[in-house]
């Protein structure tokens, strides 16, 4: 047991991509043992990343140095610096982990049944797996090259998962707006890294941090690597390709790319706190976080409001909640110096950091519930539908959780997350408040809207066979609802077991240098 | 400032890959943009690398008594640049996939005809 965490961090890459390249040989010889070989595989991804958190949550951070004799030791022996590839799982890293993986194994039970119609799953979960790989390598790395690498692993499965329905014209024309985009953020995070390495020689995020002067260059590189990052996360005015892309994905990987998007957003902060911290214009760069989440959160829910297919309207309500958590973390990290950090600043990052997961759940089981709509009516378009509440009770229930959810409502868990960032941002300026109090009602209006085109009204020809849908979507659907009623009966729990250890985590970056063996 | 000329190549190589990403209609231009502000990039990166009198980092162990002027280059920049050509020939052959689908299903390259999301 101890062997198996003390390795962990290195095996929940390895597993899903040892996992990703055995399952187009497993397809040749069944399907029906390829479902299995990919279920079993992210369940044992699943069980280990919640051992790993345990150990996490409980002991403190995990350091794993890839190549070395002995993993705990970054540096070594006859080196200075730390220059092997290190993988470092603390609160965040460990968080965001649990959330990629839930994500993602709801993702693939949902899957079973919503892509049997379809041929190539051997090739689906492939990428499918590889897309894990990618967000738990993005995660857990300490190194900013292989952010780089996983990052480019993420968009690239990403990307031909986007396109998997490739003959309906329109799915490859979001894949490759996606896919430009996506290469070109990434190569300016290497454009990035590399301004940073030729400065100190390092690639190593600790070790880097603490002799990090902010010169003019590194100045530079934080522009590439905050632009790259917000446009990955889908954050307003680099957002243009989230609809699309979102819209035209298969829904079970609409509802992984929201996790994928918060890999992209977790890369942001890390940056944001553990690379730079002290040494930015906090300021400065507190209030563009803040100003990238007002209007993420504004021009999102507002686009969202007339759009008529159901996924692209999702897709807005995406962008706009990101900028929920763009507004929490950011006014956390404004405050991070400031005298009052540790009375409201941490709350607000609590707010934005507990907003992570929660839109994880609820946007992902929203997506899938479009899906299980698209599954029986062949259709996106609200107005071409409706009554289906008629047929398909247990995802109407479904959509109105997450629905209420989305839009805050008490007891569910988003209502949680949004009072915490109420609160605080209430005490750097109301405007913020009342900005995002006004974005959550106007999200319960377009929900409201939804709920009415698709399911009310009465029962409506050629709307689906008037059964429910298959038995494994259901149960991803409840997987995700599961977690949502979960989060909203025990927001207290949550938000000092996980929330607040992830942001303590984030703020306390002599910490991070110190695990990373940098400083030395 | 003869130093200097392959970062002014680095400003130039992105600076023209920029424009045509940003300017150009054709979807097989927009890839070749990608490509060429991936090769200012790796170009800056095997600059970084350069030292004058180094020399390539292939012994394990130096004979003793020997010394190298430049010393032994650490070859980090060029494992770095290895990796990111290999993802930028991946990436290149997903876009240029892209393309061809998208050829058939629009049967032009225009991507200002390519809007079918838009409405």
């Amino acid at each position: 047991m101890d062997w198996l965490l003390t390795h962990a961090p290195a095996l929940l890459i390895a597993l899903p991509l040892l996992g990703a390249f055995l399952t187009p040989l497993i397809d040749r010889i069944s399907g029906k043992a390829r479902s299995a070989f990919v279920l079993v595989v992210l369940a044992a991804t699943q069980l280990l990343m919640m051992a790993l958190a345990w150990d996490v949550f409980t002991q403190g951070a995990h350091i794993y140095t890839m190549g070395a004799a002995d993993p705990t030791a970054t540096v070594p022996a006859q080196a200075a610096v730390p220059v092997r590839i290190v993988l470092q799982v603390d609160g965040m890293g460990a968080f965001m982990g649990l959330i990629s993986v839930t994500v993602s194994l709801a993702a693939a039970v949902y899957s079973l049944a919503f892509m049997h119609r379809e041929s190539g799953q051997g090739r689906f979960y492939t990428l499918l797996l590889l897309m894990v790989v990618g967000m738990l390598g993005m995660e857990f790395t300490g190194d900013l090259f292989n952010l780089f690498v996983f990052l480019e692993v993420l968009s690239i499965a990403s990307a031909a998962l986007i396109a998997f329905r490739f003959y309906h014209g329109d799915a490859v024309e979001g894949a490759i707006k996606y896919i430009v985009i996506s290469s070109l953020g990434a190569l300016m995070v290497l454009l990035a890294v590399a301004l940073l390495y030729g400065q100190y020689n390092l690639l190593n995020m600790g070790a880097l941090a603490s002799v990090l002067e902010y010169t003019y260059l590194d100045k530079v590189a934080l522009g590439l690597l905050i632009a790259a990052f917000a446009m990955k996360c889908g954050a307003v005015p680099m957002h243009m390709w989230t609809p699309d892309a979102y819209t035209v994905a298969p829904a079970s990987i609409t509802a992984m790319l929201v996790a994928a998007s918060q890999a992209s957003l977790y890369a942001l902060f890390r940056i944001c706190f553990s690379l730079y911290g002290f040494t930015l214009d906090l300021t400065t760069v507190g209030i563009i976080i803040i100003a990238l989440g007002l209007l993420s959160m504004f021009i999102g829910v507002t686009m969202a409001l007339p759009q008529k297919d159901i996924k692209r309207l999702m897709s807005y309500h995406a962008i706009s909640q990101t900028g929920y958590m763009l507004l929490g973390v950011g006014v956390g990290l404004y405050l991070l110096a400031h005298a009052d950090f540790d009375t409201y600043g941490i709350r607000a990052m609590e707010g934005g950091i507990f907003h992570i997961i929660n839109h994880a759940l609820y946007k992902g089981l929203l997506f899938l519930t479009a899906g299980a709509i698209f599954y029986k009516v062949g259709t996106r378009n609200l107005d071409e539908m409706g009554g289906l509440a008629h047929s398909m009770k247990y995802t109407t229930v479904f959509f109105i959780i997450g629905a209420l959810a989305i839009a805050g409502i008490p007891p569910l868990n988003g209502f949680a997350s949004k009072l915490l960032i109420y609160e605080s941002a209430y005490r750097v300026s109301p405007i913020l408040s009342i900005v995002a109090m006004l974005v959550s009602i106007l999200t319960l209006a377009s929900f409201v809207k939804v709920f009415h085109s698709a399911f009310m009204g009465p029962r409506l020809e050629g709307m689906g066979d008037g059964r429910e849908v298959p038995r494994s979507m259901l149960v991803g659907m409840g997987l995700l609802t599961a977690g949502i009623i979960l989060f909203g009966l025990f927001p207290d729990w949550v938000v000092s077991n996980l929330v607040h250890p992830a942001a303590q985590a984030l703020a306390d970056q002599a910490a991070y240098i110190a695990a990373l063996g940098g400083g030395v | 400032m003869i130093n200097n000329v392959p970062f002014f190549a680095v400003m130039l190589l992105i600076a023209i890959g920029l424009y045509t990403i940003l300017f150009k209609r054709n979807l097989i231009k927009i890839a070749m943009g990608i490509v060429i502000v991936e090769a200012g990039v790796n170009l800056f990166l095997i600059t970084l690398g350069y030292r004058e009198g180094g020399l390539a980092p292939i012994y394990t162990h130096l004979p003793s008594g020997v010394e190298i002027p430049g010393g032994l280059v650490l070859p980090v920049p060029q494992a770095l640049t290895l990796t990111s050509i290999v993802i930028g020939v991946a990436i290149l052959a997903l876009i240029l996939s892209f393309v061809v689908r998208i050829y058939r299903h629009y049967e032009t390259l225009d991507s200002r005809n390519i809007r079918r999301l838009k409405e």
